[in-house]
């Protein structure tokens, strides 16, 4: 069912605008967590998770092989079935991914070869959802739920930006994970998918005619906290 | 095998060259991932890296040599290719940025060695054929797929958290200029969701012609 851009709450067009400064701003506030608790309530692992990272304040800044930053892990110690939690921290994000590509597809905004590209952007997050659940049932833990999402789908130029920021931000998000990962397979299947969310993000800075490296030749990780205020303003309760 | 065989037949002319004779095991790895590479396709590397890395114990400083190689042979490439690929416009540019990544990722790993107590390899020599664009297009594809492969198949045999963290950030890079590389090549960014994770078996029939 093709949704036309009347259909859209006005706060979310102007709230959740693709603009990277509004998401930083988003990232920055402490009221924000709190939020994104509330409206995730039916999802215990989730929250859990955003619990134990919540001491973690702001981004990890190593950005070099040779880095001395202290690293991001010890974590998932606090409570016990890390790669779970990651898991389902992942699953919520391709989740969205997902969505807002069947969304676009939709629209009706994109045509032709452009509409083959983004079908299938959302077919391979589609199956890193697909691949995600079934890792996340074969520990033994419960798949998070499909979040509700609504995204603002004004014109084809900003849905090609807002797609670019949550590729990057995915990107940076299985970076920012790689290291908590226990298990070899688990961290396996993570930097399989990771790989391919960095080509979708330089794919889309292409169609913008940005640079593919923003980071220059080493792509900067975004920790849990900082990824999931950037996608709230994008799940409705 | 003749070259209608391969997966990658351009793979299969690049030579590692150490002038002492006496090759590293990053070296080694190099040229079995290469040949791996070049029968199979770029989706074996991984695992063959994998594997490699599996059978001899590891080790970060063993992994991180391997990975300085890889940067080594990137970075010569791109930076013959300047020169030598005959490129313009929009591509001259890539090729400039490609070539300044990699110098980057050759000196982070050169200190990320040290600064674990371990001793950099040399730099060795390469050969690389290609006479024109296209046929360098063609083999830096090859390069970037086989250097998103190879990280991701060392990843999980790293024991620092550290090490894997900047891993990680360098071959997100990688994923990114395989990208690039493939749209100038006009073809899918982003071939598949995922590099597909083989069974032991798949893994020991594709790697053991190259492992004693």
């Amino acid at each position: 069912m093709p949704k036309s851009t009347e259909q859209e709450r006005p706060d979310a067009a102007t709230s959740a605008a693709p603009d990277r400064n509004a998401i930083a701003r988003v990232a920055q506030d402490p009221v924000s967590r709190r939020r994104f608790m509330a409206l995730t309530g039916g999802s215990a692992a989730l929250a859990a998770f955003l619990a134990a990272c919540g001491g973690d304040s702001g981004t990890s800044t190593a950005t070099s092989a040779a880095t001395t930053a202290p690293s991001g892990g010890g974590e998932t110690e606090q409570f016990g079935k890390g790669d779970v939690d990651i898991l389902n921290f992942a699953l919520t994000l391709e989740y969205l991914e997902t969505a807002f590509y069947a969304d676009v597809v939709s629209s009706g905004l994109f045509k032709g070869e452009e509409l083959k590209a983004i079908e299938k952007l959302g077919k391979e997050e589609s199956e890193h959802v697909d691949a995600l659940t079934a890792a996340v049932k074969q520990l033994g833990g419960k798949p998070a739920p499909e979040p509700k999402s609504e995204f603002p789908l004004e014109n084809a130029k900003a849905v090609v930006e807002l797609a670019a920021t949550v590729e990057n931000l995915g990107a940076a998000a299985y970076l920012g994970q790689a290291a908590n990962i226990e298990s070899p397979e688990i961290l396996a299947s993570a930097l399989a998918i990771h790989s391919v969310e960095g080509r979708h993000a330089a794919t889309l800075n292409l169609m913008l005619g940005e640079k593919i490296t923003p980071d220059g030749a080493f792509a900067k990780p975004a920790d849990a906290k900082t990824v999931l205020e950037s996608v709230e303003p994008f799940i409705v309760g | 095998m003749s070259n209608s065989e391969l997966a990658h037949p351009e793979l299969a002319g690049v030579e590692v060259i150490d002038d002492s004779g006496d090759l590293s095991r990053g070296e080694v790895i190099l040229k079995g991932a290469l040949a791996a590479g070049a029968v199979y396709g770029t989706l074996m590397v991984g695992p063959y890296v994998r594997r490699a890395f599996a059978m001899s114990g590891g080790g970060d400083v063993d992994i991180l040599n391997f990975a300085l190689t890889l940067e080594y042979l990137e970075s010569t490439f791109y930076e013959e290719a300047k020169s030598r690929a005959k490129a313009k416009g929009e591509l001259k540019n890539l090729i400039g940025m490609l070539a300044g990544d990699e110098k980057e990722h050759v000196n982070a790993l050169t200190a990320t060695i040290k600064k674990l107590g371990g001793k950099p390899v040399a730099e060795p020599k390469f050969d690389f054929p290609y006479s024109d664009t296209a046929g360098f297009l063609r083999l830096a594809q090859t390069f970037e797929d086989t250097g998103v492969s190879a990280y991701n198949g060392a990843g999980p045999a790293i024991e620092s958290k550290e090490v894997l963290s900047a891993a990680g950030s360098i071959v997100q890079v990688e994923a990114r200029h395989a990208a690039a590389i493939r749209i100038q090549n006009e073809e899918e960014p982003a071939p598949t969701a995922f590099d597909p994770t083989l069974d032991e078996t798949q893994v020991r029939k594709a790697v053991e012609p190259f492992i004693a």
